[in-house]
């Protein structure tokens, strides 16, 4: 897997997924819901979130509910990876099920400043901050979850069993 | 060493008796449950060319975020529910007529103890209250299960409550796990599994044990179980769908924490908006007036809950600047609360009486807050924009404490009325 490099938004712990895809837009298409997408807790966010921003947050990230909106709703405006000092369990299953790069690094957001170009590696479970040179680690990722985000997530996998023919 | 309820329970599942925390294995689960949720799950089996279901009989699918649709968006993806549910012949479709999910599986008799349940949503956890080992999951790895039966999990490690003492008046499980988000923070069960010990855990009517593995989650747990014991199995009598073989921890099961916590004269306690680890007593908050009060959800929708609403209620009004939303949570309390006078009671108060379902909880509809409100919950989330505006703000409580707020106007200890 290539390595992910990019502009890091920072955000505090326990980001919830309320925050990221409020409950009043999950019957809206994913169109307008990326509109929304954490709005509450930073405004500018929505508007000025560049595909391959990458996401630095503290514990917790995307507790509360199982809505996979939320990490789709990251993947539609182009996330490309979400690192925090730990995740909430089903906001983790759900990114890594829809192949999106996720990796629990030590000391985040703190090593990280708004803007910073950071690169991430999560097969090395290395991250290198490019704006300061410090360089993080992390957690490995058990091998399966890595061959499910490496696949592109779960359904190319769903296909391939289903159909016999690789996914895509 | 012996086992933990979720290693024997996720052992049983994966075929694989020796499962022990940390383990990653592939579990078959009993049953599987969504909601609307399974008009995401049909889309993104569409999306991988899959046209069969591993098991119509073990899917159960209930209609209760959007019943009934408050719009046609919502509208829709009921239709695209009840057409997945026809086209793969699901047994378990009950459509708007049960109430929510997590209500209603139980009396369903689906929720046994030793069982493995997945479900599109966070507050599967609920069905720990019956010894049965429930989990949320989102719609791609649904679709999986859906195709496959199956699903990697990992087997966490767990995390021993064990409880004592008898709470204060008006205190219920509601306020013992809001007290013990408050002790140990919403990070604190984070990937792990959750067993509540102790007699006064024990004593707990399964209402209160709902709310508490229901809560489980907001915690961070991916499991919240109390040992099956008599209690269970009599409500289970006459109900239960198909055989189960009861869980129970071993006596040298390994945990990775235990925590003593002493419950005797709790107070009814109060989350602080925007988290559900700021907690403080009812009686010990600020003059905190009110716009709204709900009663409802899979946390506290039940028959207690709502009893407990009607003994408050019953001779008061509803103060003139609130409104009262109720919502039972499932039909079964819907009857039994017609039937008993509680429902009475909470209209003749002034309280609005709601389809049961999930309403307003998770900010779909049915009782949102404008900017600038105020409500006092008896759900499970005090989250920023979660029931309607990001600018309002809402007070977790149990269901004496928003009834007596709702009578009183501010947020009070049912002793203050």
């Amino acid at each position: 897997m290539q390595d992910i490099q990019g502009r890091v938004w920072v955000f505090g712990d326990d980001i919830d997924t309320d925050v990221i895809t409020p409950g009043i837009y999950l019957d809206a298409p994913m169109e307008e819901t990326v509109k929304h997408v954490l709005e509450a807790v930073r405004p500018e966010f929505p508007a000025q979130f560049k595909r391959g921003d990458i996401i630095a947050a503290g514990s917790n990230f995307g507790c509360g509910s199982s809505r996979e909106t939320a990490p789709e709703a990251l993947k539609t405006m182009g996330v490309g990876a979400i690192i925090a000092r730990s995740f909430a369990r089903i906001f983790f299953r759900n990114a890594v099920a829809l192949g999106i790069p996720v990796l629990q690094v030590e000391r985040s957001p703190g090593c990280f400043s708004q803007g910073d170009i950071v690169r991430v590696d999560i097969e090395n479970v290395e991250v290198l901050n490019l704006a300061t040179g410090e360089v993080v680690g992390g957690i490995p990722l058990y091998e399966d979850i890595l061959d499910i985000i490496r696949a592109g997530g779960i359904i190319p996998l769903m296909r391939e069993k289903h159909t016999g023919l690789p996914g895509s | 060493m012996g086992a933990t309820m979720a290693e024997k329970i996720l052992g049983r599942a994966s075929g694989r008796a020796d499962a022990k925390a940390g383990d990653y294995v592939t579990a078959r689960p009993d049953f599987v449950m969504s909601g609307e949720s399974a008009a995401g799950v049909y889309m993104r089996m569409a999306e991988a060319g899959v046209d069969t279901v591993w098991d119509s009989e073990r899917i159960i699918l209930f209609l209760d975020h959007y019943s009934p649709a408050p719009n046609a968006r919502s509208a829709g993806i009921q239709k695209m529910v009840r057409e997945f549910a026809r086209r793969f012949g699901i047994t378990h479709f009950y459509g708007e007529r049960a109430g929510i999910c997590h209500q209603a599986l139980p009396e369903l008799g689906f929720a046994a103890p030793g069982r493995l349940i997945l479900g599109t949503d966070s507050h599967t956890t609920t069905y720990g209250a019956f010894g049965c080992a429930g989990t949320g999951i989102g719609y791609a790895e649904m679709a999986y299960v859906f195709l496959t039966g199956e699903l990697w999990l990992r087997v966490p490690e767990t995390i021993k409550f064990v409880i004592s003492g008898t709470p204060g008046k008006y205190a219920v499980g509601k306020d013992i796990i809001l007290h013990i988000a408050g002790l140990f923070g919403t990070d604190a069960a984070r990937y792990r599994s959750v067993e509540f010990h102790g007699p006064a855990a024990g004593a707990l009517p399964l209402s209160s044990r709902m709310t508490m593995a229901n809560m489980s989650v907001e915690i961070g747990a991916k499991f919240g179980l109390f040992p099956p014991d008599e209690a269970v199995f009599s409500f289970l009598k006459g109900r239960a769908k198909g055989t189960f073989e009861p869980v129970l921890p071993d006596q040298d099961a390994s945990y990775e924490e235990v925590h003593e916590v002493d419950i005797e004269g709790l107070s009814p306690m109060v989350a602080c908006p925007p988290r559900v680890d700021d907690v403080v007593p009812a009686d010990g908050l600020e003059d905190v007036p009110i716009d709204q009060a709900y009663l409802g959800s899979c946390t506290n929708g039940r028959l207690d809950d709502l009893a407990a609403a009607a003994e408050i209620l019953r001779g008061r009004k509803v103060h003139e600047r609130v409104r009262l939303i109720v919502t039972p949570a499932s039909y079964e309390v819907y009857r039994e609360a017609i039937e008993r006078g509680v429902i009475a009671a909470i209209v003749e108060s002034g309280g609005c009486v709601c389809h049961p379902g999930c309403g307003a909880c998770f900010g779909g509809h049915m009782g949102l807050l404008a900017a600038g409100e105020t409500c006092v919950s008896s759900t499970n989330r005090n989250f920023v924009g979660r029931m309607g505006s990001p600018e309002a703000r809402i007070f977790l409580a149990n269901p004496y404490v928003v009834a007596a707020s709702a009578v009183a106007g501010r947020i009070v200890h049912p002793d203050a009325l």
